[in-house]
């Protein structure tokens, strides 16, 4: 084998040993009963039992921990509830990271380099001490509520940690460098001469924005959009830190399942539902990338 | 519908660029289409127009023409709207344009990045300003299909910018920035992305459609020959302010400064002290144990002042016996160029300055005998050179 071909199979192996190996795994498991015992699923496979141990092995996978999903509303509503909260909180954050993009992008040159330091700088420190800091920012007596208190803007504390509120500001918080980055990456490369041919033919500034930087700033909106929608749609830490009981995500379902219950098939079977519901943006986001490129 | 529009095109009155009767600047009763009046532009300490004044008058192809840095961009974005002067005023048609923004003036600009928007087709580019207007959507269809007409670019009408060639995407952003009709059109550099061919050629057709529609046509550009060849009259500018202002054969023959002389075309410029004055020729003293040089004038001088004659290296004769001209001086040829349709030489005189003589190669054979370190003659007519006094 030529030395080139070796250094491409590398990335490849690695794919299929931390990647398709587990994921393979994750999907046997999800087929399998719930037992007393360690790991705690049957069937196991036993190479020794011969032919027949196999045909046996095969013939104990079922669906029926996906049925089981599918009559539960628990796992349904935390999909649903899931995809509201990872589809608001993008939203959220588009509205935010916009606005900061756009400032990154019309700021003197010499500055730029520093500001968009500045936005990656957060990914210093561990995002769990990061979220971590929010507790001590939103709870009763927090940071935010004495900063208004002592202003005079509210006479009682608000109750803003483990409500959904705080989740959203979690996320929004968490994941905002991945949407100001990829929408000022396409203003950056905007030919500001075509803000003047549009005033010049008679839009104002904000018809300007809507019909010139809005559309040609859309792929990094999109990229960006993704590059949120899919981490938050399977996040963990955020709710289970700032979100209160009643908030339910996927990602929380799913670790319940594993560690509370040590119910392994059911909490894989919310595993690979939730990847297949993910594939969807997945696969939008690589083709949304690869147009680009070919028009780029 | 198809002889409609050709009839509202044609209503245009054809006004040709070139017609030597075509001079409303002299005519002190025509009225300019933009008038500039002591215009000041300031870049915090950096002044980038200086009291600067100028009128363009209707059906104008008016060309800005100087080096870079000398605020001819500055004048054509404060036409524009897109700066607004320090201090001073733009009036066009005798309305002040000061506060009024892009969108507001009947002035469009083609940019020298053509600035078309890539996500729109080339219909869509050129029927964005109309939109903008709210022009009825059949309306804009028409004005659209009459604009591609125009730029002969009918069958790409659904491409989309990056799909299209250099010259082609030259031509729809002309096609974009007319489609409004704006009373007086913006270049800014248009032709600078072509290659030389492709911008002969353009230059004649820009022409072509100025003439056509008898649109007013402001161009900024730092090639003289384009200037030359498209306007009517030339602004050449220095450091933000107007060097001269004339038709390009004024310019060219009868340069307002050494600036001027030297900014367009080659020149041969030798300096000297007036000795004489007859009629409107001037005699200049320039070299010790030389003839006086002479040429002509509009400008009266004191004997004794400092002076410079500009003669032009094609009005230059070389000989190799002393000549009966009035301007014959001795010297050595110092180089030969030989270009093809000319060739020109480089000759030293007595007091070290080289002079250049162009000389058109009628013939085939360039050879005239004429070689390296020869001592020759260089001479010319009074009537081929002018005296300057800046």
């Amino acid at each position: 084998m030529k030395p080139s071909r070796l250094i491409i199979a590398i990335p490849y192996l690695w794919l299929a040993l931390l990647f398709l190996a587990p994921f393979f795994i994750v999907i046997k498991m999800s087929l399998s009963d719930l037992a007393v015992s360690i790991p705690p699923y049957t069937p196991q496979l036993d190479l020794s039992g011969g032919w027949e141990a196999i045909t046996a092995y095969w013939a104990a996978l079922d669906l029926e921990n996906y049925t089981w999903l599918a009559d539960d509303p628990l796992y349904i509503n935390s999909f649903k509830s899931s995809l509201i909260i990872a589809s608001v909180s993008t939203l959220i954050t588009l509205a935010v990271a916009y606005p900061i993009a756009y400032a990154l992008a019309c700021s003197p040159q010499r500055w730029r380099a520093l500001l968009v330091m500045l936005v990656i700088l957060p990914f210093w420190t561990s995002f769990l001490i990061r979220v971590y800091a929010w507790i001590g920012i939103l709870k009763t007596e927090g940071l935010l509520n004495q900063l208004l208190l002592s202003v005079g803007m509210i006479s009682d504390p608000l109750t803003i940690l483990n409500t959904n509120t705080a989740v959203y500001i979690g996320i929004v918080y968490s994941y905002l460098p991945f949407m100001v980055l990829p929408i000022y990456a396409t203003l950056e490369k905007m030919d500001w001469s075509l803000i003047e041919a549009a005033e010049d033919l008679g839009s104002s500034r904000l018809s300007a924005f809507w019909l010139v930087t809005f559309p040609l700033s859309l792929p990094g909106v999109i990229a960006g959009c993704f590059l949120v929608f899919i981490p938050a749609m399977g996040e963990f830490v955020i709710p289970d830190l700032l979100g209160g009981s009643d908030t339910l995500m996927i990602g929380k379902t799913l670790w319940v399942e594993f560690f509370s219950n040590r119910d392994w098939p059911v909490a894989s079977a919310v595993a690979v539902v939730l990847l297949v519901l993910l594939i969807v943006p997945i696969v939008l986001f690589q083709r949304q990338q690869q147009k680009l490129s070919e028009a780029g | 519908m198809r002889l409609s529009r050709r009839a509202s095109l044609s209503r245009c009155s054809v006004v040709m660029v070139n017609d030597p009767n075509f001079r409303p600047w002299d005519d002190p009763n025509t009225k300019p289409l933009i008038d500039i009046q002591n215009v000041t532009k300031k870049f915090g300490d950096f002044t980038a127009i200086d009291d600067l004044s100028l009128k363009i008058y209707p059906k104008e192809f008016f060309a800005i023409l100087g080096p870079s840095g000398c605020g001819k961009t500055t004048l054509m974005r404060m036409l524009g709207g897109f700066d607004a002067p320090t201090k001073g005023s733009i009036l066009l048609e005798g309305q002040d344009l000061t506060g009024t923004s892009p969108a507001q003036r009947p002035v469009n600009m083609m940019f020298q990045s053509y600035a078309l928007f890539p996500h729109l087709s080339v219909g869509e580019n050129i029927a964005f300003g109309l939109k903008r207007e709210k022009m009825p959507k059949a309306d804009i269809k028409i004005r659209v299909q009459e604009m591609l007409e125009l730029v002969q670019l009918s069958e790409l009408e659904k491409r989309k910018p990056h799909q299209l060639s250099g010259g082609q995407r030259q031509r729809v952003a002309l096609a974009r920035a007319l489609a409004k009709r704006p009373k007086l059109l913006l270049l800014d550099e248009p032709l600078g992305a072509l290659d030389k061919k492709l911008r002969e050629a353009t230059q004649f057709e820009l022409m072509g459609i100025q003439e056509q529609l008898g649109c007013t046509f402001v161009i900024v550009t730092h090639d003289q020959e384009e200037a030359m060849t498209v306007s009517s009259r030339i602004a050449v500018m220095d450091q933000g302010e107007i060097a001269q202002v004339a038709p390009p054969e004024t310019i060219y023959e009868a340069p307002a400064s050494r600036y001027v002389a030297d900014f367009i075309g080659d020149v041969n410029i030798i300096e000297g002290r007036v000795s004489t004055t007859k009629e409107n020729a001037v005699f200049l003293d320039w070299h010790e144990n030389e003839v006086s040089l002479s040429a002509l004038s509009d400008q009266s001088f004191t004997i004794g002042s400092t002076a410079w004659l500009s003669v032009r290296p094609e009005k230059i004769q070389i000989y190799k016996e002393p000549p009966q001209t009035n301007n014959a001086i001795a010297g050595k040829v110092l180089d030969i160029a030989y270009l093809g349709n000319v060739s020109t030489y480089h000759v030293e005189l007595s007091n070290g300055q080289v002079i250049k003589a162009q000389e058109t190669n009628a013939g085939r054979s360039a050879n005239r005998g004429i070689d390296w370190e020869q001592s020759v003659w260089v001479g010319w007519s009074t009537d081929a050179g002018i005296v300057l006094s800046q």
